[in-house]
């Protein structure tokens, strides 16, 4: 296979951020109240997350290993910036239906989770695809469980009436914050029960466990902290 | 004056709560709520972090970013200073109140991810609150999110003990619990305030 088809199906597939990973559950459970939002975010995380491992690739040269979490943050944190104008100025109704989850990209676990497990160690090339996989591998699994929140909570798809209220009664509850976590619960569980590994439950059972660099610094904290 | 602010805290706090209804701070609610002890030591460190940096990010977008007209600036901003601010605490702590650093110490750079931080910084710029506003929106949220995760590990530790069908051990379970507590949360919307 070649490889940058590699990469984007090990970014769709075999390890989705959202689904295998785990990765940037806020945006997850937040936004996901309909399939559009659930779009929307996705495409957004995508542009940030294939420009910051496309920069942070070429970069890894110039950028000194001391300080290269602030350095990546600046770079994030500007990438978030242009979207947020961006869509400001172009999709104001997705604007403010994110709202503040738009701003909040750059503390995406995904993106500095990327650079630091991957975008820094390879050609630009290869980032970019690894950009791409991991943007929409969480674009897809973003606008599926909005898409099942959507028609559970108000029976519609993407916005359409699909089922009349006569025939499918709504399950308003999967609407609204309770429903995120519940589809979530019974997500996993699924994953669970057909045995494929994710690492939601290693997520449960340690320390912050959020991203590639926080559970890092963890490791060896704790390290630290047993031999004081 | 002084019932809009009680207003601020109970909105924040408990109506809008910062885990379960605004999804911030997901991964370190879900991660160390596995027991009361950490959680209760991460709530305190999240209080303090989170009180001062509502106080710092306000300052700083009243007579910095506005002045010069950087709005557009602030999340850059103040994510770097939420960055610095943290490790400067950590520093502060340790060399004069080794007590409490020990108690906190190891959970001050999970807070640096943590989105709830950068979270009500931005949402207080968006709501146009005054200096002493924010400090009490930052507060008020942190004790939302104290709150949300001693209860979390308190159901967890109740959990540990009881069988639990397969499929569901480990994180599902822990979601469940959650959207339960999601639930009850939703009760206090209909508070009349």
């Amino acid at each position: 296979m070649n490889k940058y088809v590699e990469r984007i199906y090990n970014g769709i597939v075999k390890e989705n951020p959202c689904i295998i990973l785990m990765l940037g559950m806020c945006p997850t459970l937040a936004v996901t109240t309909s399939a559009i939002n659930g779009i929307g975010m996705g495409l957004s995380t995508l542009a940030v997350l294939i420009f910051s491992n496309l920069i942070i690739s070429i970069m890894r040269n110039i950028i000194p290993d001391q300080v290269r979490l602030p350095a990546y943050i600046v770079i994030v944190a500007s990438l978030v910036t242009i979207v947020d104008l961006i869509m400001q100025a172009y999709t104001p109704g997705l604007y403010s239906a994110l709202g503040i989850y738009i701003p909040l990209i750059v503390v995406n676990c995904i993106i500095l989770g990327r650079a630091e497990a991957y975008a820094n160690k390879v050609t630009p090339d290869l980032a970019f695809f690894d950009g791409v996989g991991m943007g929409l591998g969480f674009t897809i699994a973003l606008t599926v469980i909005g898409l099942a929140r959507e028609f559970l909570g108000s029976g519609c798809a993407f916005g359409i009436q699909v089922l009349s209220e006569e025939i499918f009664h709504p399950i308003a509850i999967f609407g609204q914050a309770p429903g995120a976590f519940l589809i979530m619960a019974i997500l996993i569980a699924i994953l669970n029960g057909a045995s494929i590994s994710t690492a939601a439950n290693d997520k449960v059972e340690g320390c912050d466990g959020c991203c590639a660099s926080c559970a890092k610094s963890c490791d060896s904290r704790e390290k630290e902290e047993t031999k004081a | 004056m002084n019932n809009s602010l009680i207003l601020i805290i109970v909105t924040t706090a408990l109506v809008n709560n910062v885990v379960l209804s605004q999804f911030l701070g997901i991964c370190s609610f879900l991660g160390v709520s596995k027991q009361l002890k950490a959680s209760a030591s991460l709530g305190g460190a999240v209080i303090f972090v989170m009180t001062i940096s509502s106080a710092v990010a306000n300052l700083l977008y009243t007579f910095l970013l506005a002045p010069l007209q950087l709005e557009y600036l602030n999340t850059i901003v103040f994510i770097l200073v939420i960055a610095t601010l943290v490790q400067m605490v950590e520093m502060f702590l340790k060399k004069t109140s080794p007590g409490i650093y020990k108690a906190l110490g190891i959970y001050l750079p999970l807070i640096t991810t943590n989105c709830a931080v950068l979270g009500v910084a931005l949402t207080n710029v968006q709501d146009g609150y005054g200096f002493v506003e924010s400090v009490v929106a930052g507060f008020g949220t942190a004790v939302g999110y104290t709150i949300a995760i001693i209860l979390l590990a308190g159901i967890r530790e109740r959990i540990d003990e009881s069988s639990v069908p397969k499929p569901f051990r480990g994180a599902p379970v822990v979601l469940l619990s959650a959207a339960l507590m999601a639930i009850a949360f939703m009760g206090f919307g209909s508070l009349a305030l």
